[in-house]
């Protein structure tokens, strides 16, 4: 580049000899330069935004073009990658907890038939009656010859059934894959496992959903592809709900009772291990929701223990007994009087069969089950505690057990929690629950005081909730449940070598209209074992039972929920992998003979 | 000096060229066949999972219980009870085995038996 002189010689000279100033040539040249220079860098500066911004619009351009592309293109499974092919079907298993199979899916076909297609209508609808005698011969024919482009036949059809449709040869029958859920062990918790349906259907694939239990509580769950070949791992033990089952039903009808109810639950994790509803259905055959008839609990497809909310009786009275010993009270060797009469307003309490059991220990008040002497421990505890101390044990809300009818067994409270609800509540009248709500209120006093809270998942280590009453107050309990087994009302409770203790509870049932029944009663067993050691709780609830034995119907728990626990105990038990032990007994006591 | 790097730089393009159309039909190739396995990948997981419902099915706790009633005379199978339990000290352990006969001046029979009727 060449340089022009600032000050050029020729210039100046003539300037001088004109009497002007040559400075101002310089000035002059100077502006030039610069003028110059700023022209040169905003060109280049030009040059550099233009070539930015030719590199952001390709860049842009490139994402929305692939945006675009991406969204509208069909979606298609990557060839390449292998993570693909772990999923082969649509819905997740239920494995119990040890991975055995309760829910699994099955393939089969649907039959659909399209008459534009078909050759011979008449011969088509003559040999599907054949294979499927419940078919209606004329309505095919209708169908066949009419102006039906497409009929469904049957949504599921068996491998034989599919060949001998084959066989018939018609173009215009077809068959569309149809996955359908099985539940290969039959009636088998029925109760937790709900059933499943089909959601939207079309020719080629059909939605499977499930209806009820915890089918319906982790669909999301069970039809995630992401869970891939992962099942749905219950705390249910597939033999010893068996188990469980079988003898329940051998129970009820030995009791002659309208329907039965057992809960097995670990007192640590709150892992419910078992739960069984009598009479029960099958999930593979789910009935239809009875339509009519006045009580629901009629229908198998009931839920005992979870939608059974009934006022369970004395099986509270321990309930009443802890909170008296954690508050300090009373001890267990406390004497109450429990002599009558006593009124609360114009009602007066009274006991079974108006006995009189005068002074009594608080361990002989529950052993006795003496509904006076629960009554007075609840007044001196009072309402606002009494409540406060069974909100905490969960009494008053749903339980967080995960199936979907858990939701709807929300306890009956009574709308005004006056003195008398206190003291009736003490002895379990007037408060409605289900007997899985007992169950965990019985596992906080078997673990030590904290509240668990009854789980259908399987689940490692303890879960203890927040502490609902002192270690101290729960031992003492433990200890009162042991007695009622070994001398009281539950004495047909001893299973020996497993050191069971319980509860017992008789309620009348209420009538649906109000007022409550003289001869129907719901029979309780609310029971812990082994005591030594606890580890699982037991409640087994009889609806309407009742047995002849010495000459007379005898309808309470004593004599009809007790007997079937014990059976249920003494079988399931070893299958849990308890081994049966002698009880410790207190060492003899050291005596000072000499001195 | 130039024209060979012509001729070179043609000849790398007409080598790249040519491996590249032998990568993408290998690459075509093992996309077949990577479906194919994944077809029968599917159809095993599916014949999987109806082996297991049936293996299911057929250990299912009632069948067991029939089947143990059926055959109640050769098994004697009953249901696990309290009093089963035992200790180890109440396992008859099998006897320590006897000591061997030791055996001298042994006579080979077979060769004698041999000797008599050839």
């Amino acid at each position: 580049m060449t340089r022009t002189p600032l000050r050029p010689l020729a210039r100046v000279l003539e300037a001088r000899a004109k009497g002007q100033n040559p400075a101002v040539i310089e000035r002059e040249n100077i502006r030039k330069r610069h003028e110059e220079m700023r022209d040169r860098t905003r060109a280049r500066a030009e040059g550099r935004l233009l070539v930015l911004a030719a590199f952001f619009f390709c860049a842009f351009g490139i994402v929305g073009t692939r945006m675009g592309v991406m969204a509208t293109a069909e979606p298609r499974e990557p060839i390449a990658s292998a993570s693909g092919a772990s999923i082969a079907t649509q819905r997740g298993d239920i494995v119990d907890r040890q991975g055995r199979i309760l829910a699994t899916n099955f393939e089969t076909h649907s039959l659909y038939a399209q008459p534009p297609l078909m050759v011979d209508p008449m011969a088509a609808a003559d040999g599907l009656v054949q294979i499927f005698p419940d078919l209606d011969k004329d309505r095919l024919v209708t169908d066949f010859t009419g102006k039906r482009k497409f009929l469904w036949i049957k949504k599921r059809i068996s491998p034989e059934q599919k060949q001998a449709v084959h066989d018939l040869g018609d173009p215009g029958l077809l068959f569309g894959p149809r996955e359908m859920r099985l539940y290969p062990n039959g009636q088998l918790a029925a109760h937790v496992l709900g059933g499943a349906g089909f959601g939207k259907e079309g020719v080629s694939a059909a939605e499977v959903i499930g209806v009820a239990g915890v089918e319906k509580k982790f669909d999301t769950y069970l039809r995630d592809p992401a869970n891939g070949a992962k099942p749905l791992q219950l705390s249910l033990d597939l033999t010893v709900q068996a188990a469980v089952e079988r003898v329940l039903y051998g129970g009820m009808k030995i009791m002659n009772a309208k329907g039965a109810s057992a809960v097995l639950m670990d007192v640590h994790t709150g892992e419910v291990i078992s739960a069984a509803s009598l009479p029960s259905f099958d999930p593979n055959d789910r009935p239809r929701p009875p339509t009519s008839g006045f009580d629901p609990s009629d229908s198998p497809l009931f839920n005992r223990y979870v939608q059974g909310v009934y006022e369970l009786g004395s099986v509270y009275k321990i309930f009443t007994a802890a909170q008296a010993v954690d508050l300090g009270l009373v001890n267990s060797n406390s004497i109450i009087d429990t002599s009558g009469p006593m009124r609360i307003g114009r009602f007066p309490i009274g006991e079974f069969q108006g006995k009189n059991y005068g002074k009594l220990s608080v361990a002989d008040i529950i052993v006795k089950s003496s509904n006076r002497g629960t009554g007075r421990l609840a007044i001196q505890i009072g309402g606002k505690r009494q409540q406060q101390f069974l909100d905490g044990l969960g009494m008053f809300d749903p339980t967080p057990f995960e199936i979907v009818e858990a939701a709807g067994g929300k306890p009956l409270l009574p709308k005004k929690w006056g003195e008398l609800s206190t003291v009736t509540i003490s002895y379990g009248h007037g408060l409605s629950t289900s007997p899985m709500h007992l169950a965990a209120g019985y596992a906080a006093i078997a673990n030590g005081g904290n509240y668990v809270s009854p789980t259908i998942l399987k689940k490692t280590g303890a879960q203890y909730g927040p502490r609902v009453m002192s270690n101290n107050a729960a031992e003492q309990a433990r200890a009162m449940l042991r007695k009622v087994v070994t001398s009281g009302t539950a004495s047909f409770g001893e299973v020996p070598g497993y050191e069971v203790g319980g509860k017992t509870g008789t309620a009348d049932k209420p009538k649906p209209r109000g007022g409550y029944y003289d001869k129907k009663v719901i029979a309780t067993f609310a029971s812990i074992f082994p005591m030594s050691d606890p580890k699982y709780v037991l409640v087994v609830t009889l609806d309407e039972p009742s047995i002849l034995a010495y000459g007379e119907k005898r309808r309470t728990a004593g004599w009809t929920a007790v007997p079937v626990a014990a059976e249920l105990i003494g079988r399931v038990a070893p299958l849990l992998g308890l081994r049966p032990k002698v009880e410790p007994v207190d060492p003899a006591a050291i005596r000072l003979t000499a001195n | 000096m130039r024209s060979v790097i012509y001729v070179l730089t043609a000849l790398a393009v007409f080598g790249l060229a040519l491996w590249a159309y032998q990568e993408n039909y290998k690459t075509q190739q093992v996309l077949k066949e990577t479906q194919t396995l994944q077809r029968q990948i599917g159809a095993a997981q599916v014949r999987l999972s109806v082996l297991r419902a049936e293996w299911a099915y057929l250990n299912r706790p009632d069948r067991l219980r029939e089947l143990a009633d059926l055959n109640f005379d050769r098994l004697g199978l009953l249901p696990l009870r309290p009093d089963q339990f035992g200790k180890v000290d109440q396992v008859a352990y099998p006897r320590p085995p006897e000591p061997e006969i030791t055996i001298n001046n042994a006579i080979d029979v077979r060769a004698i038996l041999e000797e008599q009727f050839p």
